[in-house]
């Protein structure tokens, strides 16, 4: 069985999260808040998990929005 | 705000837990329906306090320092004076604007006060004594020419007046849930617009946010810098859902509905001798709020009369706005007021009008 490969969107407030979320939502892409991953750090307790293949819709939706993120990061370290 | 209290109860933001993320989305749903209702794209631009005077008073104390100067009307609610006289204390040039005979602030002479240490332009949308509204559109394009920030107090308007902060140039709103947006007391807020440099527009609160908690200092992005503390979340999912009604019945439909209740109840009291009506009598230039005087009654007794005779409910005194009433010429009396809603149905002016009728004819 081959999982599919995830990232995760570092943000700085949770308000921002849940922001990008009902955008990504509105564009028909799935995604989910969870908490940040032990091996990573942010300013915020939660971050957006994503499948990497949904890459360039995220990139496009944060360019449009100006959704100011702290950074994209795989989910295992 | 059942769903809230039954199956949320959480803090929003403040972990990563179901439930408080459940919470923050309550919170930010009610961030979405405030910011589609004024004009704004980034609903993070919508900061809650906890009424519309905490957000004047953000607005008012976190950007005028001594030696600058703002421009503000003679018919505003002490939520706008009591800060600004304070800040007038403390160093801050205050002028207060007269108005033409209609009740609207004279636009040349909001052009003739800009002076180069001017900042703000400080007005409320309508008067909460006359209902009389401001050409803020107007207001607004004058700021955005002379390079001035431009304060809108929303109480009297959010959800029964249309605004669009972009198109009217607004750059600060103050609003208040409790009137026609129809959430709950206790909730209000602060739209910030994208000409505030949120650099140098201090908070009023500082503490935690959920965010960056590894640094005591505030941080410097929207909504967090403005908003410390744990929020009103049931409120604001009450707001939420106001705010979505109003959306839905669209707001230029309950303008409507509320002038003609306006202008029967305008046409009504003109008809009765012995009223004194403030304002212009005509339901287009103001709000669904109506003043007037009985002669040879005080106020108090009227309100009490209608209140304890008719069962109908209204505001006597100065309605917290002194210098209002003073440029209305009907300081230290006040008046008698009626608010209408978008509920009420013609049967209802005319059991209020049937209720004034019959104190005037006491009187007269």
């Amino acid at each position: 069985m081959s999982v599919a490969k995830q990232s995760v969107v570092l943000v700085y407030s949770t308000s921002h999260a849940i922001r990008l979320e009902s955008l990504l939502k509105a564009a028909g892409t799935s995604c989910r808040l969870i908490p940040v991953p032990r091996h990573l750090s942010s300013d915020c307790g939660v971050c957006l998990r994503f499948d990497d293949a949904s890459r360039n819709v995220i990139d496009e939706i944060l360019d449009q929005a100006g959704v100011e993120i702290q950074g994209i990061a795989p989910i295992l370290p | 705000m059942v769903h809230f209290l039954d199956e949320v109860g959480a803090n929003p933001g403040r972990s990563a837990h179901s439930r408080s993320i459940e919470a923050a989305r309550i919170v930010f749903g009610a961030r979405e329906a405030v910011a589609e209702l004024v004009g704004i794209d980034d609903p993070c631009r919508v900061v809650f306090t906890l009424n519309l005077t905490e957000g004047l008073n953000l607005a008012l104390t976190g950007l005028l320092k001594p030696g600058d100067h703002v421009i503000t009307s003679g018919l505003e609610h002490n939520a706008m004076m009591r800060p600004l006289r304070k800040l007038q204390d403390q160093g801050v040039a205050v002028s207060v604007l007269p108005h033409t005979d209609g009740g609207e602030i004279d636009l040349m002479q909001v052009e003739a006060a800009i002076r180069p240490e001017t900042v703000l332009i400080a007005l409320n949308h309508a008067s909460n004594v006359s209902g009389v509204r401001q050409p803020v559109a107007e207001v607004g394009r004058i700021a955005r020419a002379r390079g001035i920030l431009f304060l809108v107090d929303s109480a009297q308007t959010a959800g029964c007046v249309p605004i669009d902060m972009t198109a009217e140039g607004i750059d600060l709103l103050a609003f208040t849930g409790h009137k026609s947006m129809m959430g709950p007391t206790g909730t209000g807020g602060l739209v910030i617009g994208p000409r505030v440099d949120l650099k140098t527009f201090e908070p009023l609160v500082r503490g935690g946010t959920g965010s960056r908690s590894e640094s005591e200092d505030q941080p410097a992005f929207l909504p967090d810098r403005y908003e410390s503390g744990t929020p009103n979340a049931v409120g604001l999912a009450g707001l939420e859902a106001g705010v979505r009604w109003v959306l839905r019945q669209k707001v230029e439909a309950i303008q409507r509905r509320e002038e003609q209740r306006t202008q029967e109840l305008l046409d009504g009291l003109q008809g009765i001798p012995g009223v004194v009506l403030l304002g212009r009598g005509k339901a287009t230039r103001q709000t669904p709020t109506v003043s007037f005087n009985l002669r040879e009654m005080p106020p108090s007794e009227v309100g009490l009369r209608l209140d304890e005779d008719h069962g109908i409910l209204c505001r006597v005194g100065l309605h917290c706005a002194p210098g209002a009433h003073r440029t209305l010429g009907t300081f230290p009396g006040g008046t008698v007021r009626f608010s209408l809603g978008p509920f009420l149905e013609a049967d209802d002016i005319d059991r209020a009008l049937e209720g004034v009728a019959s104190l005037a004819r006491i009187r007269s």
